[in-house]
């Protein structure tokens, strides 16, 4: 079967001064994918997908979603969410949907609000009065409801507990179509690595190893979790 | 139905052992229809994609059937579903007899507990896992 290439990098470097995030990161994800991005803090993780999600730039290299480098276009087609609180927080979850709504055109509202009544988030609850865990929900909620090519999230799974963990990847399984890509970074491998297709480790700036979760299973006789810890230890 | 992913092992081989399961016990009748691959995929937890190719291995050994409007059935062939049982259950009973042997049972021993497990009926079945 033809794959296509929904999100690539080629050679990406970022220097955050003297120091160096990332070092020459290659790798493409296929549309249909499910793909975890793994590494240690500091392997790079965020800044890769803050430079894809276009809200810093590669000192070097290039990323591409849909082939094109991240712009306005790449914006359109991408549903990103932060690694911390982007929201104003004196806004209400049902202000959040309606500010989704009107700044993407690919984002579908009923499906929101659906969303947020499966997880008991009250749609005139201030996010300021949110727990830690209850804004992620909302924000993954939110980022999941558009109809992108491509998602990207980072550590989606953080601050949410167990029960809501396991609604979120269903709602990531049924939710994700075919022509999309997902990409996600995360910690919690073992709770999540039967959903993913292939696995990206990030080690120092660089990609140690792209592979398939079942191919790394097969190959090592360890689960994801296993090999991260042994490849990583400290 | 309920579905348990463990560690260490390709996930669609588990995906496979455990759709077997689900045929051979009808939980999934003969001849019926099974639920589209996204939402068996969404119940167990795995990415569709691995759910699929196990899917496709099961169709290619003749156990499911792809219809071609949409979807898939169990097969109606009850003789394909009774050897995949027989399959199992030889597999599952080889496994027993290792770990008898393991534990230092000749055959007469094996028997005879055997026997008496089963005359004490439920209450000494295991937890099932196959």
């Amino acid at each position: 079967m033809q794959e296509t290439v929904m999100y690539e990098a080629k050679n990406l470097y970022k220097r955050y001064g003297s120091r160096a995030a990332l070092k020459g990161v290659n790798f493409a994800v296929s549309s249909g994918k499910l793909v975890g991005l793994l590494g240690p803090n500091g392997s790079g993780k965020t800044t890769l997908l803050k430079i894809s999600a276009g809200l810093l730039t590669a000192t070097g290299g290039c990323v591409l979603i849909g082939g094109r480098q991240p712009g306005v276009y790449t914006k359109c087609i991408t549903s990103y969410l932060p690694d911390r609180m982007a929201l104003p927080t004196e806004m209400r979850a049902a202000d959040a949907v309606d500010l989704y709504a009107d700044f993407y055109t690919d984002f579908d509202a009923v499906k929101a609000r659906a969303m947020l009544a499966d997880l008991h988030i009250e749609a005139k609850s201030p996010i300021g009065a949110m727990s830690k865990g209850t804004r992620e929900k909302m924000q993954l909620c939110l980022t999941m409801s558009r109809n992108a090519k491509l998602y990207l999230l980072d550590e989606p799974l953080g601050g949410v507990d167990p029960a809501a963990r396991e609604y979120i990847l269903q709602t990531i399984l049924r939710n994700y179509s075919e022509e999309a890509a997902l990409v996600l970074s995360t910690h919690l491998i073992g709770d999540i690595e039967r959903a993913l297709d292939e696995v990206i480790f990030l080690q120092e700036g660089t990609v140690l190893r792209q592979v398939g979760v079942d191919s790394l299973r097969e190959e090592t006789g360890k689960s994801v979790d296993e090999y991260f810890r042994e490849v990583y230890k400290c | 139905m309920d579905w348990n992913i463990t560690a260490g092992r390709p996930v669609y081989i588990q995906l496979v052992e455990q759709m077997e399961l689900a045929l051979v016990n009808g939980t999934f009748s003969p001849g019926s229809k099974i639920p589209p691959v996204r939402e068996l995929a969404a119940e167990a937890g795995v990415n569709p994609n691995t759910m699929q190719r196990a899917l496709q291995e099961l169709e290619s050994r003749g156990l499911l059937q792809a219809q071609r409007t949409a979807g898939r059935t169990v097969t109606a062939d009850a003789a394909a579903l009774a050897a995949l049982r027989y399959k199992r259950a030889s597999g599952v009973a080889a496994e027993f007899l290792h770990q008898m042997r393991a534990l230092g049972l000749d055959r007469a021993e094996i028997e005879a507990l055997l026997r008496q497990m089963a005359e004490g009926g439920d209450r000494n079945a295991g937890n099932g896992d196959v």
